[in-house]
């Protein structure tokens, strides 16, 4: 009788195996990265100025208020989609501050003539570096932080016109 | 003249998702001392790219890659340890960005399968050389 049960274990275990496999190949595939500072200090960084007349951004000009921190590039097609939507959150009252990324004064003020400006300052990062420090795996991407100066909320991705009311709400709770 | 300028969007295209901006200063400049170029190249081959995913920033051409090359290698130069400069970008990716897996809750099975597995073989072989002797 022992002997006659034991016999199906190798099959019972085969088809665990080919759940596990069918599960990990029809799952939706994602491959978002998130920053792990998600609810941590934002990190320490001072970054020049790169667009004329608008200053340099560092860390500590974010502490007091909630503020919007943008990761994005002239050369990247999908910050061009999100500008309108950063334009709308700047008329709707949220401050918006930039990290430039591997970006020339001349090509951000060209796409700031073109795409609308809603930002307070921007900060030159032409290596990336302070991306790496902030754990942001590419542009554009959106941080919200804190009136303590904590990040509250990391957006991946381009910000649609259905994501403002997230946002929005995130600004709202991080007061 | 079409057909160049179709040639021309097929070469262009990919560069798009990419600066135009030059490499940064240690992406692909190895470290003058020997010895720290070996650990910085050794920590590079288990760190992985960001963009790409599937690529360690060794053996990956994104900008990015690039970004985190320079950036091993200026620490490493400072003087930092390999397992520090690990560390330090673990904080910020989490474990995903390393190809060296801690232990912890959800790896435990990946490092105790082979054990277990080799264990549970030896008992198998050991039973069954005892029965054909008898």
């Amino acid at each position: 009788m022992k002997r006659g049960l034991l016999i199906w274990v190798p099959l019972a275990v085969f088809v665990a195996l080919a759940a596990l496999v069918l599960y990990g190949l029809f799952r939706p595939d994602n491959t978002v990265i998130r920053s792990a500072l998600v609810g941590k200090p934002l990190p320490n960084f001072a970054l020049a100025p790169i667009a004329p007349g608008k200053p340099g951004l560092a860390a500590a000009d974010m502490k007091g208020g909630v503020r919007l921190l943008n990761v994005f590039g002239s050369w990247c097609i999908p910050c061009i989609a999100e500008a309108p939507q950063l334009m709308a959150l700047k008329e709707r009252g949220v401050e918006i501050d930039a990290i430039a990324i591997r970006d020339t004064g001349p090509a951000v003020q060209r796409f700031l003539n073109e795409n609308g400006d809603p930002y307070a300052r921007i900060g030159d990062d032409p290596r990336s570096q302070v991306q790496l420090s902030l754990g942001s795996s590419g542009v554009p991407e959106t941080f919200v932080i804190d009136a303590q100066g904590k990040i509250a909320l990391q957006h991946v991705g381009p910000i649609n016109a259905n994501d403002i009311d997230d946002i929005l709400k995130a600004v709202e709770d991080a007061k | 003249m079409k057909r160049a300028a179709l040639l021309l969007a097929i070469v262009a295209a990919p560069a798009l998702g990419q600066s135009n901006q030059a490499a940064a200063p240690m992406a692909n400049v190895q470290l003058p001392d020997a010895a720290k170029e070996r650990d910085a190249k050794a920590l590079m081959e288990t760190l992985r790219c960001v963009v790409c995913q599937g690529q360690s920033i060794a053996d990956s051409d994104a900008e990015m890659a690039g970004d985190m090359r320079s950036l091993v290698r200026e620490r490493i130069a400072k003087g930092e340890t390999p397992d520090r400069v690990r560390d330090w970008l673990i904080e910020r990716y989490g474990d995903y960005v390393s190809y060296d897996p801690p232990l912890s809750g959800a790896t435990a099975p990946l490092w105790i399968a082979p054990v277990a597995l080799l264990v549970i073989g030896a008992l198998v072989a050991a039973r069954s050389f005892k029965r054909r002797r008898r």
